[in-house]
């Protein structure tokens, strides 16, 4: 029985010889095709072993990450809830990241290269101290009145946007886009909970997800006007020329007429450039933009920033959020002549032109900061996991000139005048130089029109301190006057927090 | 019946059993080997825990120390009872038996509340449990020791040994699934929040009784027999009994969906026959019948589904786990995973995710150590099986008695051919089949029954090494046969 016994002991070797080979192929030839599978939950759990750092806006937390039970040891948390929601993003376990969190997700996950030096330390000491921290420009003072003010705005719109910037540096003092949503959700570790409350959002028909401070544009309404005015101001004429006015005007060779919004605005056949701003004056504007014609108009817009693709809103130097490009459409007949009824229509921020709350902010900016338009940013500084080193801190740039100092001075006369006099009082701020332009923007016949404000704060020596704009979606009658009111609202909560910042 | 035991009379073995050769019992090398496999087991704990809990408690040894105790408790026992053992067996098993607890002990670190972690008592959660299991197991294999001064002497029990495998097979599938299922296999016994697995020690009682029949038996099956095809087939009296116990054994669990186990007992019965008979020709038998039976149950699966449908679903799930790996392939492709991104030198002690694996503290806890000692630690763990392994078989080499001889080298090919399946499974060599990893895997019924046989093959070693003239001043016997199988044998007349 021994010979069969040897043998047995031979076949023994074999199989574990083939285990062996086997566990080679395994484990040295498809080891990185098995590590890196879709399949393979181990990545994500390593990413949620180190603390994420925190997100945090005029010194509070406003994404955090607390320590579980479960496999996933971290859990993304937003104190803030809905009102960062735009800004911030979410970071979730199955879905695909936004916002902040997608833009710094390196450096909040402590794996960007500007860390390696911490994650040599951790090696050696042995500790874990987690991701980077990012700091934010928002003011938690603006962004609370731009959240609270557009939710319960008095004409009940139900969808809308604000921003806020610092007209001297370009740095976001508030974002909101209404409405809203709960990031915390989906950032639940339970991923069908988490994909239960995406599909919800993203089947909303209001659509919450959608960034409509940065990412979404409408027609401006009047608040273009302001375009075609420092178009104006460079081609001769001046705050007190007497511009052609009047209760109605009809381009010549087509369209309809053009009226204002009320009788009692410039019915007189010639008004001023700064009363035309101030009462918010069509007909005026629709002659002075045929005057100038397409051409220049379309120029001016796209100093101001129109018609640019790739504007983000993050760090000043790369990334950040995506923002959509303001456009000024064609603004000719369909054989590719000039069609003074477009201009018209075109120079009341009507037909074919959209623009970004965000694009609207950042004239009003440009104009209060004589002509000077920063580039807007939204991390203000990167911090070390333990908080004792600055990896970045935001240097403002200037992003373009669009205007003069010079005109940019009458520009600000005029849009002072407009919340001085005009349509704008509802942004008014005691003690504060107030000055911004009212827009009622039609969309469709059967939809109540959008309400616009865009508009600046200046302090008693002139400087300027923030800068808005708030859109409201079919907000309907007395629409751009809320604007300017929340405007108003929100600019005082800025100036009320310059140390938050 | 003097020749059943001729062929230990070997000239090889012949000559050891002179009396020349200096018996050495190499009982403090066990020792030596016991400390140091200890000492791997306690700094395996102490890296668990730096990784898993950024220190090492105070308490890092505890796990170690008291698996040490028990073991050294057995090496004593080992000592005075049986002081020729093979002197690796022991420390082999200890330290096979004390990384399963520290693995274990390692997964109730991980799914424990952070603030808990650091004062996890050495007997609280599974690996606790594991260490109770093993308390009692080697004090159940010291018994054993105690009581079976010869191996031959449980020969006298194999009928009775046998009849109870098939009961003990059988008692899940009879008894109501209230009693017996978990998991949606039945092959419990549970009462009162005690359980056990019954098949586990079905294996070692029908292995006696294997080698027993075998051994009575094997002229008459190596010589009486038909010609067909080539092949001589022993007469069906003669091999009746023996291959109709196997075939109750493998249908039943066939109907219990035990199809690790029923792989397992198809093993341990070839080899078995084709070591009591030395014909390849029931190797080469038993290959095609396993390998026709498997290929018959999968196109049977595929076509008629029913009760082969699983066989199917099986083989489907292993030709590419990666068709549907969310749900059928699941726990094939974790296990790969883990595997894969253990890589060659692992994610160290603690540093892996077992909690992602499922079955991770049972049939894929191989896996589990896979992902934190990689290739290396999984060779290391593969080379102390198969040295525990062929020590067994040398332990049947060596011995002077047919019964002997089977019974070890039944139960050690049987214990290499269980790592095979399951090892094999996980790691998609062969189909996942569930099945204990010995030592390693959660559960004491398993642990219980591997303990016993690792005595039995203690004893069997013992009984192989121990000089003859040593034996009460007698003088050398080589041809000495087990007294037990000589009484009331009849004898055997052969017809051509």
């Amino acid at each position: 029985m021994n010979a069969p016994l040897r043998r047995v002991g031979v076949v023994v070797m074999v199989l574990f010889g083939l285990l062996f080979a086997n566990l080679n192929w395994i484990q040295a030839y498809k080891a990185d095709e098995y590590r890196t599978s879709d399949y393979n939950d181990r990545v994500q759990v390593a990413d949620y072993k180190r603390k994420r750092g925190n997100i945090e806006a005029g010194g509070t937390a406003v994404a955090t990450s607390k320590e579980t039970t479960g496999t996933l040891k971290f859990l993304r948390t937003y104190p803030g809830g809905a009102e960062y929601a735009h800004v911030l993003g979410y970071k979730p376990v199955n879905l695909s990241d936004q916002g902040i969190e997608r833009v710094e997700n390196d450096f909040l996950a402590g794996t960007s290269d500007q860390l390696i030096g911490d994650r040599l330390k951790d090696m050696f000491t042995g500790d874990d101290s987690g991701g980077g921290n990012v700091l934010l420009t928002l003011s938690k003072k603006a962004q609370d009145a731009a959240y609270n003010q557009l939710r319960n705005n008095q004409v009940g719109a139900k969808k809308g946007a604000a921003i806020a910037i610092d007209p001297r540096t370009g740095a976001v003092q508030a974002l909101v886009s209404m409405p809203s949503f709960d990031p915390n959700p989906l950032a639940s570790h339970d991923t069908t909970e988490a994909a239960a409350a995406f599909n919800k959002l993203e089947q909303d028909p209001a659509g919450p997800l959608k960034n409509r401070a940065l990412s979404e544009t409408l027609p401006p309404g009047s608040t273009f006007k302001i375009v075609v005015a420092a178009a104006a101001l460079e081609n001769g004429i001046t705050k007190t020329t007497q511009i052609p006015a009047g209760p109605s005007w009809t381009p010549p060779t087509s369209g309809s007429p053009i009226r204002n919004a009320e009788a009692s605005i410039c019915p007189e056949p010639k008004v001023t450039l700064l009363a035309a701003v101030t009462e918010s004056c069509n007909t005026g504007f629709a002659q002075l933009g045929v005057q100038l014609g397409a051409n220049v108009i379309k120029e001016k817009a796209r100093q101001f920033g129109f018609e640019q693709e790739d504007l983000t809103v993050g760090e000043l130097g790369e990334g950040g959020l995506p923002t959509a490009a303001s456009r000024t459409g064609t603004i000719q007949n369909a054989d590719g002549g000039d069609d003074p009824a477009a201009l018209a229509q075109s120079s009341i921020g009507q037909r074919d032109v959209r623009m970004t709350p965000l694009e609207g902010a950042m004239i009003a900016a440009s104009v209060a900061h004589n002509g000077s338009q920063m580039r807007p940013y939204l991390v203000r500084q990167l911090l070390a996991p333990d908080r004792t080193t600055s990896y970045y801190t935001a240097k403002a740039r200037e992003l373009r000139q669009p205007v003069s100092p010079q005109v940019a001075s009458d520009l600000r006369d005029m849009m002072v005048s407009v919340v001085q006099n005009g349509t704008g009082k509802k942004a008014a701020i005691s003690g504060y130089t107030v000055g911004g332009k009212t827009g009622t923007a039609q969309s469709a016949p059967d939809r109540p029109d959008h309400g616009w404000f865009i508009g600046f704060a200046l302090d008693k020596n002139g400087t300027p301190i923030s800068a808005v704009c708030v859109m409201l979606e079919q907000a309907g009658p007395g629409g751009s006057a809320e604007a300017a009111r929340i405007a108003g609202q929100i600019m005082k909560a800025a100036i009320a927090d310059p140390g938050g910042r | 019946m003097t020749v059943a035991a001729t062929p230990a009379s070997s000239p090889a073995t012949a000559g050891e059993q002179s009396g020349v050769r200096l018996a050495r019992s190499r009982r403090n090398a066990e020792l030596s080997l016991l400390l140091l496999a200890m000492a791997l087991v306690a700094a395996y704990g102490a890296t668990v825990e730096a990784n898993l809990l950024d220190t090492v408690t105070p308490d890092f040894w505890m796990p170690a120390a008291a698996l040490g105790v028990v073991f050294l408790g057995l090496h004593l026992v080992i000592r005075f009872l049986a002081p020729f053992a093979d002197p690796a067996l022991l420390p082999a098993v200890a330290l096979l038996n004390g990384l399963g607890v520290g693995f274990l002990r390692r997964i109730d670190l991980g799914e424990a509340p952070v603030a808990d972690r650091e004062s996890l008592a050495t007997f609280a959660g599974q690996g606790g449990r594991q260490l109770a299991w093993t308390l009692a197991s080697v004090i159940l294999a010291a018994v054993l020791l105690a009581v079976m001064r010869d191996h031959r002497s449980i020969s006298r029990y194999a009928y009775t040994l046998g009849l109870a495998g098939i009961v003990l097979v059988m008692l899940p599938a009879v008894l109501p699934p209230s009693i017996s299922e978990r998991n949606g296999a039945r092959l419990w016994i549970q009462v009162a929040g005690f359980s056990i697995q019954p098949g586990e020690f079905a294996k070692l009682a029908l292995l006696v009784f294997f080698a027993y029949y075998l051994v009575r038996k094997r002229e008459v099956l190596s010589l009486a027999s038909r010609r067909f095809l080539g092949i001589d087939f022993p007469r069906g009296r003669d091999l009746g009994p023996v291959v109709g116990v196997w075939l109750i054994s493998v249908l039943v669990l066939v109907f219990e969906k035990d199809l690790g186990t029923s792989l397992l007992y198809f093993g341990m019965f070839v080899v078995t026959l084709y070591i009591a008979t030395e014909r390849v020709s029931w190797l080469l038998i038993g290959l095609v019948l396993f390998f026709g039976g498997a290929y018959l149950a999968y196109v049977l699966g595929e076509t008629v589904g029913g009760p082969f449908a699983n066989f199917y679903l099986r083989a489907e799930i292993w030709l590419d786990p990666f068709a549907d790996p969310t749900d059928k392939g699941y726990q094939l492709v974790q296990g790969l995973l883990a595997l894969g991104t253990g890589g060659l030198f692992g994610a160290g002690p603690g540093g892996g995710q077992p909690g992602l694996l499922p079955e991770v503290q049972n049939d894929f806890i191989f896996a589990g150590i896979g992902e934190e000692l990689g290739l290396f630690g999984l060779s290391a763990l593969l080379v102390v099986y198969l040295l525990i392994v062929e020590r067994g078989l040398r332990a049947a080499l060596a011995v002077r008695d047919s019964f002997g001889k089977l019974l070890a080298g039944g139960l050690a090919f049987t214990l290499g051919l269980q790592v095979f399946v399951i090892v094999g499974g996980i790691s998609k060599l062969i189909p996942l089949t569930g099945q204990t990893t010995p030592f390693l895997s959660a559960g004491g019924s398993s642990l219980m029954a591997n303990w016993l046989l690792i005595a039995v093959l203690l004893r069997v070693s013992d009984g192989a090494r121990r000089p003859v003239t040593g034996a009460g001043g007698k003088a050398p016997r080589p041809a000495a046969g087990p007294p037990e199988q000589l009484h009331g044998a009849p004898t055997e007349v052969i017809k051509p």
